[in-house]
């Protein structure tokens, strides 16, 4: 089995763990949302290459051409990234309001004062 | 002529009134307007109940473009369920908001509180009516984005941390969604859910389905807070605004439930979820853990808000319990549930929006002696309570009596134990309640009095709805048994 031909998953794979690590270890609320960005990102990465077909061309209908990629998942993608745009400008402005009802985004500064997160 | 197009105006009304209601900012506008909206998309998915009671599919195809290609809208006596009672919950919540919100959320928000209610119920019902996958993800988001909106908004500082936590753990629930509905697009080609379960049965098993089912089920269990997913789910419920709360937990979760539904027992086929793959053991094992470990962290909640959120976690597990026993006994009760446990959380949440509204907490401490100064909301507070248990004569009975028949005739006795200490658990931490309210003699100086009627009519309809629905069970076990036969069918 060629490990290596599919490297676009192993870039998927190592994207997404790299993102989920920052989340989970990460104590500021910032670098929280920056790694959620990352994890789906790598989902982006996921659907864009799932779309090529090899020695496919870009999809635009010209002569001479026969094989063309799926634009398929670039159109689904295209509306993923719209989300997590809107995902992360909430959770910006959420920290926003964190930081000015805390004095502070980190996460154990917040935990010292309210034991809730 | 306008019949035919029910099953999209029931998406579009809403998602087309929220920018209106951010026009309208001056609060009584914009609340009329949302509560004009629930009623017109309750009044829709009672015609469309009607169409497909007789066991009918309503099919419709957005923009004219036909079922595998374009977005295609369905509804069956499935969603048609869970359409009555999101539309129907939205209503009553909106009833109680308009006097509880004009009290918890600043006058200058409250166009946008409406708004972004409105968002939040088209995500709702986007998710119960649409036949695409990735449709569904999208509308997933649009209900997930508003929620963490509104839950934001409550008074206590602590419900930003708690929004915070939720968007977090909710992206990275949506997005293994969207990772689920990836995989299963490589192997198949398809998006639509009907088209994707007949191109899935012929594949069969391979790695990337399997695969595509975990993420899904993981996904999904966050969403569904499902144990020991649910981290999210306490701290969201208490700090919300009152009448939120009531909103989604009586809503929010039953759509997550059933998303479960529809990808385990129509995308994918029952033989291949609980045959191939062992999710059956493996849901009813979180299921039975969730229920009696919620169920005791409930018990030691000081917090009345919170101790129901715990208690709606144990209580989606009593759902995925009968989901887990696959037959249709095991499906009927769970969807059972679903109902019945929209109608007795709205109560209890509303009783306690009500005692919100009075005395600014909702502490246990703070509640002693509060059944002889608010009669009539602690009185329906008891009504919930009780359904919540399980005694006869309320909704709550009528659902946990099917899960146990199901469990039996599968032979799950440890199940039947579960439930039913389960049960036995609910009536401590409700007594805790039942004991400071009735048995407590109210402080000297506690002039509070009983709730305006805007609050205790909604509360009263929903503690009603919990006795009719326990009295006559015709309604609802007759749509949750055909709306289970049309999932095992499907699949059998």
């Amino acid at each position: 089995m060629d490990l290596l031909g599919l490297y676009n998953y192993w870039i998927v794979i190592l994207l997404m763990m790299m993102g989920f690590y920052v989340v989970i270890a990460s104590g500021h609320l910032v670098k929280k949302l920056i790694g959620l960005n990352l994890f789906q990102a790598s989902v982006f990465i996921l659907y864009i290459s799932m779309g090529t077909v090899e020695g496919g061309a870009a999809p635009i209908l010209r002569s001479g051409v026969g094989v063309f990629s799926n634009p398929l998942p670039h159109v689904l993608i295209l509306t993923a990234i719209v989300v997590g745009v809107a995902t992360t400008a909430l959770g910006l402005a959420l920290v926003v309001r964190i930081k000015e009802a805390y004095g502070s985004a980190e996460e154990e500064d917040i935990h010292r004062q309210d034991d809730s997160l | 002529m306008i019949r035919e197009h029910l099953p999209v105006l029931q998406v579009v009304l809403p998602l087309v009134a929220a920018p209106l209601c951010l026009l309208l900012m001056r609060s009584v506008w914009a609340w009329l307007l949302a509560f004009i909206v629930s009623l017109a998309a309750l009044v829709i998915s009672i015609v469309l109940l009607r169409e497909v009671y007789a066991g009918e599919v309503l099919s419709y195809a957005i923009g004219g473009w036909a079922a595998p290609w374009g977005i295609e809208y369905r509804v069956d006596a499935v969603n048609a369920f869970i359409l009555i009672i999101v539309t129907a919950i939205s209503v009553v919540a909106l009833m109680f908001a308009k006097t509880s919100v004009a009290q918890e959320v600043a006058g200058d928000k409250q166009g946008l509180f409406y708004t972004a209610w409105l968002l939040c119920l088209t995500g709702l019902l986007g998710i119960a009516v649409t036949g695409d996958a990735f449709n569904l993800f999208v509308f997933l988001e649009i209900s997930s984005l508003s929620s963490y909106v509104l839950i934001g908004l409550g008074q206590d500082r602590r419900a930003l941390t708690a929004s915070f936590q939720y968007l977090v753990m909710g992206t990275i629930g949506a997005t293994f969604i969207l990772i689920g509905i990836g995989l299963l697009y490589m192997v198949t080609g398809t998006l639509n859910m009907m088209d994707l379960a007949a191109r899935l049965a012929v594949l069969g098993d391979s790695r990337t389905v399997q695969t595509a089912l975990a993420f899904l089920t993981v996904g999904i269990g966050l969403k569904l807070a499902l144990f020991p997913l649910h981290l999210w789910l306490p701290n969201a419920y208490t700090y919300a605004p009152s009448a939120v709360t009531v909103f989604l937990a009586a809503t929010a979760t039953k759509v997550a439930v059933y998303m479960l539904l529809r990808f385990l027992f129509q995308v994918f086929d029952a033989s291949f979820t609980f045959g191939a793959m062992p999710l059956g053991g493996f849901l009813a094992v979180l299921a039975a853990v969730g229920i009696l470990s919620t169920s005791t962290v409930s018990i030691f909640q000081d917090n009345i808000k919170r101790m129901l959120a715990y208690s709606s976690v144990a209580q989606v597990g009593y759902m995925v319990l009968g989901i887990s026993l696959v037959s249709s006994a095991g499906l009927t009760a769970a969807l059972l549930h679903l109902f019945n446990h929209a109608l007795m959380k709205g109560t209890l949440f509303l009783a306690l929006g009500c005692v919100a509204y009075r005395l600014g907490s909702v502490r246990l401490g703070a509640i002693a002696g509060l059944g002889q100064r608010m009669p009539w909301t602690m009185a329906a507070f008891l009504v919930g309570a009780l359904s919540l248990i399980g005694i006869p004569l309320t909704a709550g009975f009528v659902s946990k009596w099917y899960l146990i028949l199901a469990a039996v005739e599968r032979g799950w006795w440890p199940l039947v134990v579960v439930v039913i200490a389960g049960s036995l658990l609910a009536i401590i931490y409700v007594w805790r309640v039942v004991e400071m309210a009735y048995l407590r003699p109210p402080p000297e100086k506690l002039s509070v009095t009983e709730a305006p009627l805007s609050l205790l009519v909604p509360t009263w309809l929903l503690a009603g709805a919990n006795v009719y629905f326990g009295v006559d069970t015709q309604f609802s076990v007759g749509m949750a048994r055909q709306a289970a036969a049309l999932l095992t069918g499907s699949s059998g």
